[in-house]
C-alpha cells in the first residue's frame, strides 16, 4: 500500500490526468479544412456502398490467417507470468529456487531479479499507453492479479509448471475493493463536469421529479483472441507481433518500455481477433516479453491465459450514477442533475465519461453533471465499446423511461417533446441528427404503437411480455491519416496502411474505396495492414478508423489519377505522350484521350510502356503545412485527434433501440425476443459490414444487460469468475432475431466521405432498452446491471 | 503442468490393471480432466486412455431396462431415438448440458465423474485452503462469492455444488452404475455420490482401479412421461441455477398420481432426490396449487451461504413447473 505522502502525490497526478483527459476530449486540433469536400464525391463504380463480403473471411474460416501469436520463430522461448494473489501490501520475498531448478527453465524475473521496464507515457499525457503500471519494478502489490513475475522456459508447459512453483511471501496491506467501500476516497474530476443554467433551482421548481441511482458491474472485453505477444530482439532492434488496435501506439510504448529509439521498433499485427477497446494500448505483459527478449537475445512469446486476461488488463469499470430529472406536467424537462462515480486503479486514473450522452441528448434550460473516480485495488480499467456513452445512456435513458411513466406519457413522445435542436451543451448546430427518423423507423418495425403501455399488461403463457426503447449517441472523432497506393504492371493494386483490422472490415472497405476511386475491379486490389512499416494511421478505436482511412485513401487515389495522367502525357515512352495534359482523362482505370473514349490504355499498360515495375502514390488528410512531428503524433498519440465539435458543429452518430422481452414470472429469467434498432451513422460504406458491427454491438449490449459481471471476492479482491464458464457472455441461444435499419444520410461536415461512426453506436442504448422492457413486462424497475434472475425471482 | 505418462489400453482388464498404479486417472473425453490438469487441480502421474476399449459405447433400450455404455458420447445418447421416446428426461438432461462440441467429446462415464465448478476449488494458486483438494485446510467458498454454491446437502467443510445434469435424471429414476474392478459391482446411483460431511475430498464410491463400464435405468411408466427443466440466466451452455428431473405416472383417471419422481440439480452437493415431495403427491389428483404446495417442501433443510439465497426461492418454482409440464397443466 502506498503511504500517505505518496497517495497525496498520486492524487495530484490523478487530477492532472483528469484534466488531461478533458483537454484531449475537447481539443480542436489541426486538420486541413480542405480535407473535407463540401459535397460527396460522385462514385465512379458501384463498389463503395455495396455489400461486399469480408476480404479476409475465407482465410480466417480456413485457418490460414496467421494471427500475431501464431508466428513461428526460430529459437523461441516461452514466458508465463505469475500474478499476485493479494490485493495490496508488499511482496517480502519470491523464492524461485524450485522453479529455476526445473529442467528447461531459462530464468525467472521478479522485482528481486528484475529487468528494467520504463514507464510508458499514457495517452492523456501525450503518449500511446493506456496504463503506466509496469510489472516487476518494485515490491508494491497494487491489485490481486497483477503480474509479479515472468518465468521463461524452453516450452510453454515447462514455464507453466515452473510458474506454479514460485513461493511468494506477502506482507498484507489494507485494500479498497469496491466502489461502495466507505473507506474509499472518491475524487472529483472537475474539468469533465458540465453545467449550465441553475440545475438545482430548476429541479426544486419542477412539477414532476424523478430521483434515481443506476449501477453497472465491472465488465471485461473478453475478445475471442486472448492477449499475447511475441517480442524478438535482434541487433538493437525489436520486432513485436502483437494483436493491436493501434500499432503506432504500441510502437511508441515498446520504445519507451525499452528506452530505445522508436525507429528501432517494428510492431506487426496482421489480424486481430477482436479487441473492443482492450487492444488499443500495449499492456504490461508486452513490456515483460520485450525486456526478456532483449535480455535473452532470442524471441520470447508471452501468452496470457484466459483467466490472466481478466487482470492482465482492465475492462469497463463498475459505475454508479445518480440522476434527478425535473419536468413540467406537459413533459418539458426543466432540469437534469447528474453525478457519476467509476472505479479506477489505486494509483492511476481512468475516467468513464458517464455524461457523454446525458449532456447532449435533450434540450433542458438547466443542467449539471459531475464525474468522480473511486480508486480501488483493481487493474487499471480500460475502454470497452462505447466507453462513457454506454453507461451514460444506460442511466439517462432508463431515467427518461421512469419520467415517462411518472408523467403518464409515451416514452417516444416524451423524447420528441424534449428534442434538442442544437447541441445543448454548447449551442452548436448538429451536423446531421436523423434521430427522429430513427425513432419512427424503430417504432414502426417493432410495432411499438400496438403494445399496451401499462406495466405487466401483456403475457404469453407464463411469460410476461414487455417492450422497451432507448436512444443513444456516439461522438464523431477523427484523426488525420496516410495511405499509399502501389500500382503493379500485373494490374494488381496494393493499398497500404499501418491501421489494423479487428474483424470490422478494414481490409474490405479499403479495397472497395480504392476500386471505386480508381475505377478498377475490386478483385485487383490487395490491402496490406497492421505493420508500423506501412503509412501512418491513428488507432482503430473511437469508431473513427473507417472514415480516417477512406478519407486518406481517396486523397491517395486523387493524387494517383493526377500522377498517372501526368505520366501518360510526359513520359517519352508513353503511347499517349503526343497529347497534352488537358487532353487526357482518367476513367475506369484507364488513361485516355478526352475526346476518344476507345483510345485509352490501362494503368498496367502505361507502367509497362514507360518501363516502371511499380508506381507508389501517397495521400493523406493532414493540413498542407503538417510537419513530420505532427504526422508522427497522429500515428502515436491522440494529439492530432479532432473532437466531435471541431469547426463549431457537433457531430455524432445516433441510434434508437427497441426490444421485446419475455420474463418468466416464476424464474425471473429474461429472454430477449426481438431487437430492432435504427442507426444514423451517416453514409454507409458497406451495409453488410456496418450491419454486422451494429448487430454485434447489440449482442454485446445484451450480454452487459443480462449476464456480464466480474465477481470480486471482497476479502481479497480476486476476480473469482475469470473464465468463460463463470463470466457468461451471450451464446447463440440468447440472441433473437435482430433487425437493423440505416436512417443516416451522408454527413459531409463530419467526414470527408460523409460517413459517421459505426462500431460503437450499436451497443449504446441496449441496456436501458432491455431494462425498460423488463419494467414494462413485470412492473419492476431493476436499476443495476446485470439483471440476473435473482433480481426478479 | 506436471509431466505425466500416457498409455492407451486395448481392453478393460488392461485398463484396470494400469489404473491400480498410484496417481492414475482414466482419460475418456477429457472435457473435465484436461481442464483440471491445466488448472493444476488434477496432477496425475499416469493417464490411461480408455477411448479405444471395445464394446463400451453401446446404447440398448429393451423392454424393462435401458443400458448405456460408459464410452457412449453424450451427444449420441441425447439424440438416440429410443431414448428420446422411452426416457425424455435422459435425452433432455444431456442436451441441455455443456455445448454441442463438449457433448460430442464427453462420455457418459466421464459425465458421472464430472467434478464441481466451485471457483475456489479450481484456483489452487490463490486458494490453498480447500477441504476438497487439501482435507482439513478449510473452505474459501463459505464466506466467499457463493452465488452458485449448494444450499442442500452442505456441511461446514464444503458447499461445493454437484454441477451435472444427467446424473440428476439417473437419481430420479433409480439408475445403477455398473463398475468393474477386481470384481464387478452394481452401485445404486443415489449411493454412488457421497455427501461432503467432513470429507469432501471423497466424492463417490469408486475405489482406485475401479472403472465405470455402464449405467442401467429401469424402465418405469413415469420415465416415459418425464422431463428435465433447467433454469439459468444464459439460455444455453451454463450450469443450472436450479434444475429438476421429473416424471409422472397417472392412475387410469389421468389425473391422480400413481408414481412420481423428482430430483434436483444445481442446488445440492450431490444429485438430490425429493422422496418426501414424491410421497406427498402420490395418490393425489394434481392441479397447480397442489403441485406448488408440495414443491414448497423441496428446500426443507436448505441453508443459504449468502449469495445463493435465491436458489431457495427458485427451487420450488422449478419443481412445480417441471411437474406441471409433465402433468400437461403448464
Amino acid at each position: 500500500m502506498t503511504n500517505n505522502k505518496q497517495l497525496e502525490l498520486n492524487r495530484r497526478t490523478v487530477m492532472k490526468l483528469g484534466a488531461g483527459v478533458a483537454a484531449v476530449a475537447g481539443a480542436g486540433v489541426n486538420l486541413a479544412p480542405n480535407a473535407f469536400a463540401s459535397e460527396p464525391a460522385a462514385t465512379k463504380a458501384a463498389s463503395l456502398g455495396s455489400r461486399v463480403s469480408r476480404a479476409e473471411g475465407p482465410l480466417k474460416v480456413a485457418g490460414k490467417a496467421r494471427y500475431a501469436i501464431e508466428q513461428k520463430l526460430e529459437n523461441m522461448a516461452y514466458g508465463v507470468t505469475v500474478q499476485a494473489t493479494r490485493p495490496a501490501g508488499r511482496i517480502v520475498n519470491i523464492d524461485a529456487s524450485v522453479a529455476k531448478a526445473l529442467p528447461g527453465v531459462i530464468d525467472v524475473y521478479t522485482f528481486q531479479n528484475t529487468l528494467k521496464i520504463n514507464k510508458p507515457t499514457v495517452y492523456s499525457k501525450g503518449g500511446g499507453a493506456t496504463e503506466e503500471f509496469t510489472p516487476i519494478q518494485d515490491d508494491l502489490v497494487r491489485f490481486n492479479g497483477m503480474h509479479i513475475a515472468l518465468v521463461v522456459a524452453e516450452t510453454f508447459e515447462t514455464a507453466t509448471e515452473a510458474a506454479s512453483l514460485l513461493k511468494v511471501d506477502y506482507e498484507d496491506g489494507d485494500a479498497i475493493l469496491d466502489i461502495n467501500d466507505p473507506e474509499a476516497k472518491p475524487m472529483l474530476i472537475e474539468p469533465m463536469g458540465v453545467a449550465w443554467g441553475d440545475a438545482k433551482v430548476g429541479l426544486d421548481n419542477a412539477e414532476v421529479k424523478i430521483d434515481v441511482t443506476y449501477t453497472t458491474a465491472r465488465e471485461y472485453n473478453v475478445p475471442m483472441e486472448p492477449h499475447a505477444t511475441i517480442a524478438s530482439w535482434e541487433n538493437g532492434k525489436i520486432t513485436v507481433w502483437e494483436p493491436s488496435q493501434w500499432v503506432g501506439g504500441a510502437r511508441s510504448v515498446v520504445a519507451e518500455f525499452l528506452g530505445i529509439d522508436i525507429e528501432n521498433v517494428r510492431v506487426i499485427s496482421p489480424y486481430v481477433g477482436g479487441g473492443f477497446g482492450s487492444k488499443i494500448g500495449a499492456h504490461p505483459h508486452v513490456g515483460l516479453a520485450c525486456v526478456a527478449s532483449r535480455q535473452l537475445n532470442r524471441p520470447v512469446k508471452v501468452s496470457l491465459t484466459r483467466p490472466q486476461t481478466f487482470t492482465g488488463l482492465g475492462g469497463r469499470p463498475a459505475t454508479r450514477q445518480t440522476l434527478s430529472i425535473g419536468a413540467s406536467k406537459d413533459g418539458t424537462i426543466t432540469s437534469i442533475v447528474h453525478e457519476s462515480w467509476n472505479e479506477t486503479a489505486i494509483d492511476e486514473v481512468h475516467v468513464e465519461a458517464c455524461n457523454n450522452v446525458t449532456k447532449i441528448m435533450y434540450a433542458t434550460p438547466n443542467f449539471s453533471s459531475r464525474l468522480n473516480v473511486v480508486p480501488v485495488n483493481t487493474v487499471q480499467p480500460g475502454w470497452k465499446r462505447g466507453p462513457g456513452e454506454n453507461p451514460s445512456a444506460y442511466a439517462l435513458e432508463s431515467a427518461i423511461d421512469e419520467l415517462a411513466y411518472a408523467l403518464n406519457m409515451d416514452p417516444v413522445t416524451l423524447r420528441l417533446a424534449n428534442w434538442a435542436d442544437v447541441d445543448p451543451s454548447n449551442n452548436m448546430p448538429w451536423t446531421t441528427r436523423q434521430l427522429r427518423e430513427a425513432y419512427a423507423a424503430g417504432a414502426e418495425a417493432i410495432g411499438w404503437w400496438n403494445r399496451n403501455p401499462a406495466p405487466r399488461s401483456m403475457r404469453e403463457g407464463r411469460e410476461l411480455i414487455g417492450y422497451g426503447m432507448a436512444a443513444g449517441s456516439y461522438p464523431m472523432i477523427r484523426t488525420p491519416s496516410e495511405a499509399k497506393i502501389v500500382f503493379h504492371t500485373s494490374g494488381q493494386v496494393e493499398v497500404l496502411s499501418a491501421a489494423t483490422d479487428m474483424g470490422t472490415g478494414t481490409y474490405t472497405i479499403l479495397a472497395q474505396t480504392a476500386a471505386d476511386y480508381l475505377g478498377v475491379p475490386v478483385e485487383t486490389v490487395t490491402v496490406r495492414l497492421g505493420d508500423t512499416s506501412l503509412p501512418r494511421s491513428a488507432l482503430a478505436g473511437g469508431s473513427q478508423q473507417a472514415n480516417n482511412l477512406t478519407g486518406a485513401l481517396v486523397k491517395a487515389a486523387e493524387n494517383a489519377r493526377t500522377a498517372l495522367v501526368r505520366l501518360a502525357a510526359s513520359d517519352p515512352k508513353s503511347p499517349l505522350q503526343s497529347l497534352k495534359l488537358p487532353e487526357l482523362t482518367f476513367e475506369k482505370g484507364t488513361i485516355r484521350p478526352t475526346r476518344r473514349p476507345a483510345g485509352g490504355i490501362s494503368i498496367a499498360e502505361l507502367l509497362k510502356a514507360v518501363g516502371k515495375d511499380r508506381l507508389e502514390i501517397e495521400g493523406n488528410t493532414f493540413a498542407s503545412g503538417a510537419t513530420e512531428d505532427m504526422k508522427n503524433a497522429a500515428d502515436r498519440s491522440f494529439a492530432q485527434l479532432k473532437g466531435a465539435t471541431e469547426g463549431s458543429v457537433s457531430a455524432h452518430s445516433w441510434c434508437a433501440q427497441f426490444v421485446e422481452v419475455g420474463v418468466d414470472e416464476d424464474f425471473g429469467t429474461i429472454r430477449v425476443k426481438r431487437m430492432v434498432a435504427a442507426f444514423d451513422s451517416g453514409r454507409i460504406f458497406n451495409p453488410k459490414l456496418a450491419e454486422s458491427q451494429w448487430i454485434s454491438g447489440m449482442v454485446m449490449g445484451l450480454g452487459q444487460t443480462l449476464l456480464e459481471e466480474g465477481y470480486v471476492d471482497q476479502r481479497d479482491g480476486r476476480t473469482v469468475n475469470a473464465n468463460f464458464a463463470d463470466y457468461a457472455i451471450p451464446v447463440n441461444a440468447d440472441i433473437p432475431e435482430i433487425q437493423v435499419i440505416s436512417v443516416g444520410i451522408p454527413d459531409m461536415q463530419a467526414t470527408a466521405l460523409g460517413g459517421k461512426g459505426v462500431g460503437e453506436i450499436g451497443v449504446v442504448g441496449v441496456a436501458p432498452a432491455i431494462g425498460n422492457a423488463v419494467f414494462h413486462a413485470t412492473g419492476r424497475r431493476i436499476r443495476s446491471l446485470p439483471i440476473t434472475l435473482e433480481k426478479l425471482v | 503442468m506436471r509431466t505425466f505418462d500416457y498409455v492407451r489400453v486395448e481392453n478393460t482388464s488392461a485398463a484396470i490393471s494400469e489404473a491400480a498404479k498410484p496417481e492414475t486417472r482414466f482419460l475418456a473425453g477429457g472435457t473435465t480432466l484436461l481442464d483440471l490438469m491445466k488448472l493444476n487441480v488434477e496432477r496425475p502421474a499416469h493417464l490411461v486412455d480408455i477411448t479405444r476399449l471395445p464394446g463400451l459405447d453401446t446404447i440398448e433400450v429393451s423392454t424393462d431396462v435401458i443400458r448405456i455404455g460408459a464410452l457412449a458420447k453424450m451427444s449420441k445418447v441425447a439424440a438416440h431415438a429410443d431414448i428420446m421416446d422411452a426416457a425424455p428426461v435422459l435425452s433432455e438432461s444431456l442436451w441441455r448440458a455443456a455445448s454441442a462440441q463438449l457433448r460430442n467429446m464427453a462420455s457418459i462415464g466421464g459425465n458421472l465423474m464430472q467434478r464441481t465448478r466451485c471457483t475456489y476449488f479450481r484456483d489452487p494458486g490463490a486458494y490453498p485452503n480447500c477441504n476438497k483438494r487439501n482435507p482439513g485446510s478449510g473452505c474459501a467458498a463459505l464466506e466467499g462469492i457463493n452465488r452458485n454454491h449448494a444450499v442442500l446437502g452442505i456441511s461446514d467443510a464444503c458447499i461445493a455444488i454437484y454441477p451435472g445434469d444427467f446424473a440428476v435424471s439417473l437419481v430420479a429414476f433409480d439408475g445403477t452404475v455398473l463398475v468393474r474392478g477386481k470384481v464387478e459391482r452394481r452401485i445404486p446411483i443415489d449411493e454412488f455420490y457421497l455427501l461432503p460431511r467432513q470429507t469432501p475430498n471423497l466424492e463417490h464410491q469408486l475405489s482406485p482401479g475401479e472403472m465405470i463400464v455402464g449405467i442401467e435405468i429401469p424402465r418405469v411408466a413415469a420415465l416415459k412421461r418425464s422431463h428435465y427443466l433447467k433454469v439459468r440466466d444464459r439460455a444455453s451452455y451454463e450450469f443450472a441455477a436450479a434444475s429438476a428431473a421429473v416424471g409422472i405416472e397417472f392412475e387410469a383417471d389421468g389425473k391422480t398420481v400413481r408414481d412420481v419422481r423428482i430430483a434436483l440439480g444445481g442446488v445440492a452437493t450431490k444429485p438430490w432426490r425429493l422422496r418426501a415431495v414424491e410421497e406427498a403427491l402420490k395418490g393425489k389428483p394434481i392441479d397447480e396449487a397442489t403441485l406448488r404446495t408440495a414443491a414448497a417442501t423441496a428446500v426443507d433443510g436448505a441453508k443459504s451461504s449468502g449469495h445463493n439465497a435465491f436458489k431457495i426461492e427458485l427451487t420450488p418454482k422449478v419443481v412445480a413447473r417441471a411437474l406441471m409440464t409433465v402433468g400437461d397443466i403448464a
